[in-house]
């Protein structure tokens, strides 16, 4: 379980998280929804780390992780995988080296065994195969499988995608749907989605919190945000030019 | 610009953070030094691709140092100086200043830059961030090759440097000043200390490590894109190019 308490977070001016307050379940995935630049892909980076609050805290399993450097950090994010939004490879690193990094770092495992997992995870999002092309040999969504293969080779408990389905056809993007669902269904991981994608959203959460002026103005289940009566996430959710949140 | 007194200062302070920031990634360059063998494939890479891209502009570079030094030394003897001491004086220049700050001086336009525009482009797509993730040290996997590799590169190419340099100041005496091969040469061999090629040498190390760590330390500084990177090639050259020159300073008021 991951609770996230009263966070803030700040660049310079721009006070981009105001004191959010969420709790992530085990065994459950949630969908944070909000506008372009509202900082969901800050918020989701303060779970393993990669940026520090200004204020607040976040709970991992008991433990409060905000203030972890150092071995204490590394520990805690072997318990993460994670896709970035750019995929994040390393452009230097072949396909089957991107997949294999973690493994090869931290396991005992052999050449052949991490050939095979690398091989079995590539499979898992329809890239078999491709093991030996570079980065820049392949399309955006191509290299967002490849993250989200990456994201699962050491098999993490916790898995956080960072639009998971953006840049993908649509029946691809099902295929990652389905894949989170099974995670949860199969392994128990709890995810973490971040997603501009409603149908996505809708398919994959048990609970969907929306993110707006650096709060969370909504947390429920897909039913729930439906019958929503707040105006702002009824305009979000359909997608509406017109409404309480101004466009531009 | 409004308050020049406020300009100082700010400019102070991103000063001391700079010091203060260059000297934390050396610790934990130290720190990380125990696991160099397990990264060691990667700092044999380093050290190949630092010697290969650079050789051939290292040579070329000291051919007419070498070449000039030999001119202008003899313009300088003229009828005051014996030309004897053609060699001791080319010998000298090279072997102690001209071999290890020229090289240093090509490697950081040509090592340093690449490295802070690599390290740079990786910081500004989120690689280092994806790294961190994995629970991989950027440090050992990333600065620690490549600080190895310039403490050990560039000695050997000074070594180098120094070789076709005074090959290069020969062969302008043979053939345009008129001295003897047999002049030159028992003038390289009159003073020679091996002490002097040393000094150079450790002068080299030095350098290989502050063309290194400048690189490293920028491209992990980068902030935006494309734009940031190429600030931080340039940063990494003027600020590693300084250092050299500061450094060589200072390295030969405690040696000599
Ligand atoms: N490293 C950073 N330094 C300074 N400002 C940042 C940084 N990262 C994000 N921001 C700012 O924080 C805000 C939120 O950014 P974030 O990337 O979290 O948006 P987002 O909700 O993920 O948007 P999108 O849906 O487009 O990905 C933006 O205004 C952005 O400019
Ligand atoms: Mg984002």
């Amino acid at each position: 379980m991951i609770q996230i308490v009263d966070l803030h977070k700040k660049f310079g001016d721009n006070h981009v998280l105001r004191g959010v307050n969420l709790t992530f379940e085990r065994c459950e995935t949630t969908v944070i929804i909000g506008r372009s630049g509202c900082g969901k892909s800050v918020l989701v980076k303060h779970l393993i780390g990669l940026l520090k609050p200004n204020q607040g805290k976040i709970i991992v399993d008991g433990e409060d992780i905000t203030n972890y450097r150092g071995a204490k950090l590394f520990r805690l994010r072997r318990k993460f995988g994670m896709l970035f939004q750019g995929s994040a490879l390393l452009d230097s690193m072949t396909v089957g080296e991107n997949v294999g990094l973690g493994l090869r770092h931290h396991t005992a495992l052999g050449e052949e065994a991490i050939q095979e997992r690398v091989k079995s995870r590539l499979a898992l999002v329809g890239l078999s195969g491709l093991e030996s092309l570079y980065p820049a040999e392949l399309s955006g969504g191509m290299k967002k499988r490849v993250g989200l293969a990456r994201a699962m080779a050491l098999d993490p408990q916790y898995v956080i995608f960072d639009e998971p389905t953006t840049g993908l056809d649509p029946i691809m993007a099902d295929v990652i749907n389905e894949l989170i669902i099974r995670l949860q269904k199969e392994l128990c991981i709890t995810s973490i989605a971040v997603t501009h994608d409603m149908v996505s959203a809708t398919k994959i959460a048990d609970r969907i919190a929306m993110l707006h002026e650096g709060r969370i103005i909504f947390d429920g289940t897909p039913e729930q945000i439906r019958q929503s009566k707040d105006p702002i996430v009824q305009q979000f959710i359909q997608g509406s030019a017109s409404g309480p949140i101004k466009p531009v | 610009m409004a308050n020049p007194l406020a300009f100082i200062g700010r400019k102070s302070i991103s000063f001391v953070e700079q010091v203060g920031g260059v000297i934390f990634l050396l610790g934990r360059i130290f720190k990380s030094l125990p696991k160099l063998f397990g990264n060691f494939g990667l700092t044999v890479e380093q050290m190949s691709q630092m010697g290969v891209s650079s050789l051939p502009l290292v040579l070329l570079t000291s051919v007419f140092t070498g070449a000039v030094s030999s001119v202008q030394a003899a313009y300088q003897f003229q009828d005051f100086v014996p030309m004897r001491y053609l060699g001791t004086a080319v010998g000298k220049a090279v072997v102690i200043e001209l071999g290890p700050v020229l090289t240093a001086l090509v490697v950081a336009g040509r090592v340093g830059t690449s490295i802070a525009a690599e390290l740079g482009t990786m910081k500004v797509t989120e690689q280092i961030d994806a790294l961190e993730t994995l629970a991989i040290d950027p440090v050992p996997f990333l600065v620690t090759p490549r600080f190895i590799a310039g403490l050990t590169m560039l000695p050997i190419l000074t070594i180098m440097a120094d070789f076709v340099a005074i090959m290069g100041g020969y062969t302008v005496a043979l053939l345009f000043l008129d001295v003897s091969s047999h002049t030159f040469l028992s003038g390289l061999k009159m003073f020679f200390h091996f002490r002097d090629v040393i000094a150079g040498l450790f002068k080299a190390f030095i350098f290989g490590g502050i063309i290194a760590t400048i690189g490293c330390y920028q491209g992990f500084q980068t902030r935006g894109g494309a734009k940031g990177v190429g600030q931080s090639t340039t940063r990494a050259v003027v600020i590693s190019s300084v250092l050299i020159l500061i450094g060589d300073y200072f390295i030969a008021s405690l040696l000599f």
